[in-house]
């Protein structure tokens, strides 16, 4: 394997993922990333020195919606979504800023 | 000596655009809907749906970026700004990093100094997240995605500011710009217009900048004007006790005249744009500028310039006027209705002012209409009122946009010009307020002020002032 992911790479992933890894998965999540990245580098022997950055698979530009109300109150089937709900709103564990 | 600082300071401005629906989906945008009730698939970001640009949210930021002399980029495209909270449903935002819709803007401000530019590097268009409630009772906090989707303009101004005075010049200019364009009311209390505040201080005659800490939750202009004071002083005593300014961005609590830093190393910020493949590319060709430019209105500057030229108006009042979009439209339509310039600003400038300052209002809300403006001047033109009546109807004009003339006919409140009657009224004051006459007599020139007012009274206060004076100097 060619890429090595350190220890502060995969605690740094962890925090931006949120996740909270145990020592097995964090050796596991490396071997993985490690493996990830060795197959995307395949990609670089390629030369693309000539080619523009594409952003968008499709030959499609210019999609527009008008700016008129379509959707009406459709809150009860949006809340079945919810993990959990109180006064028509979605509950989540206590955040501040 | 003590060191000499200058402050430095660039502000990122959000602009809540007055769009019917959201920027990605069909869904209302009208405030104050219960919770949740203009939401759907798309706005909480369930899997599978599909986001469409509203066409809108496009023109109205072309519009203010060709107001505010950006290029406007041909080929733009909307990326991923990812990130976890719990009031970003798909955990990432919509947003512009690499083709911003407008770039290399300038717009000018007034200062004591005179003119100055402040160039724009910036505006993109984004989305809003949604809000979170802290539940006072249970462990939790809930989430209402109503204003999810809400459209956004982002304007990035570079950091060509040096005081409070300056920033708030340049948010009064992007204000009357987006107003005058119908884009969004920009109300900072109410948040459809949110500043923050980049700021770094450097030793007076430095080029490098000094690292700068980002400031939010300004919500009013005084709010703005403390924090950029209050930031400039902390970061000068951390470099005066040999301390470091650390970037980072800081919330400002104007209660207490403080801020605090918001978020710690553990909630690093490391966004990992990248394009959204869900929306294709944007590419605007010269006929959808064309008509937008055509479309632009006359802005407050042309307008001032217009009024001076037309209107024998003090400057002042022209300033006020057209400080609001909305005022300068009452006052042309009252004027096109074909009542005196002067008049119309009179009431403007006055009991409008006044109005709105008692009830704690903002010009934007101003709701009687020109025709009934320019009746009430034709009521008092024709003396059929008299002034004080005049401010009673304005004032209930002002209340609920009703129809003077039918007002004063219902209340009774027209002038009497019927000369025996107020020749009677006026007798009888003479007649029961001898004392009164009698200062008169002897020079005492205020005493017939006093009969005015009894005669006033007893015709209820109709009475047209000028014949009560000339009947009193008459009959005594």
């Amino acid at each position: 394997m060619a890429n090595i992911i350190s220890d502060e790479t995969i605690e740094y992933v962890g925090i931006l993922s949120k996740l909270a890894l145990s020592q097995e998965e964090k050796e596991q999540a490396k071997k993985d990333m490690g493996s990830m990245l060795d197959y995307i580098d395949k990609l670089g022997e390629l030369d693309t020195s000539a080619v523009e950055p594409m952003s968008h698979v499709f030959p499609v530009k210019n999609v527009f919606r008008e700016d008129i109300v379509t959707n009406g109150d459709m809150r009860e089937d949006i809340l079945k979504n919810a993990p959990g709900e109180k006064d028509g709103m979605f509950t989540v564990p206590r955040t501040f800023e | 000596m003590a060191k000499q600082y200058e402050t430095v300071i660039g502000l990122e401005v959000h602009v809540e655009l007055a769009t019917k629906t959201k920027i990605f989906c069909g869904c209302s945008t009208a405030f104050g809907g219960e919770p949740n009730t203009h939401t759907c698939p798309v706005c909480t970001g369930m899997p599978g749906s599909l986001p469409v640009l509203n066409k809108k949210v496009l023109e109205y930021a072309v519009a203010v970026g060709l107001a505010a002399g950006c290029d406007i980029t041909r080929y733009c495209k909307f990326d991923r700004k990812n990130y976890f909270y719990p009031d970003n449903p798909q955990n990432y935002q919509i947003s512009q990093l690499y083709l911003p819709i407008c770039r290399n803007g300038k717009v000018e401000i007034e200062t004591e100094a005179g003119k100055k530019p402040v160039r724009i590097h910036e505006i993109h268009m984004e989305e809003d997240a949604g809000k979170l409630v802290h539940d006072e009772w249970e462990d939790c906090s809930l989430v209402d995605f109503n204003r999810s989707g809400v459209p956004l303009i982002e304007i990035v101004s570079e950091p060509d500011m040096r005081n409070a005075q300056e920033v708030i010049a340049y948010l009064e200019k992007l204000r009357m710009i987006i107003q005058y364009l119908g884009a969004s009311d920009c109300k900072l209390q109410e948040g459809s217009m949110r500043a923050d505040v980049n700021l770094s201080v450097r030793e007076a005659g430095t080029e490098a900048f000094g690292v700068r800490t980002e400031m939010k939750n300004l919500n009013s202009f005084k709010a703005i004007a403390r924090a950029i004071e209050g930031e400039r002083e902390r970061q000068i005593d951390l470099l005066e006790s040999g301390e470091c300014v650390v970037q980072e961005t800081r919330r400002w609590d104007d209660a207490k005249g403080e801020s605090y830093a918001m978020r710690s190393k553990e909630d690093a910020q490391d966004y990992r744009y990248f394009p959204d493949p869900d929306l294709v590319p944007i590419v605007i060709d010269d006929a959808f500028l064309e008509e937008i430019q055509s479309r632009q209105p006359e802005f407050r500057e042309e307008k001032m310039r217009r009024y001076r030229e037309e209107f024998d108006i003090p400057d002042y009042d022209i300033e006020i006027i057209t400080g609001s979009k909305h005022m300068a439209d009452i006052f042309e339509a009252t004027v096109a209705l074909g009542s005196q310039p002067k008049k119309v600003s009179n009431w403007l400038m006055v009991e409008t002012l006044r109005l709105l300052k008692e009830k704690e209002m903002d010009p934007e809300d101003i709701s009687f209409s020109p025709e009934n403006l320019a009746k009430l001047i034709a009521l008092t033109e024709a003396k059929a009122i008299n002034s004080s009546v005049a401010k009673e109807v304005f004032e209930a004009m002002f209340a609920s946009d009703m129809d003077p003339v039918k007002y004063v006919e219902e209340k009774g409140l027209k002038t009497v010009n019927d000369e025996g009657a107020l020749r009677q009224a006026v007798e009888k004051v003479i007649g029961d307020n001898p004392q009164s006459v009698q200062d008169y007599k002897n020079g005492k020139e205020k005493a017939i002020g006093f009969l005015v007012g009894q005669t006033m009274k007893a015709m209820k206060g109709k009475a047209d002032p000028g014949m009560v004076n000339r009947l009193l100097k008459e009959l005594l």
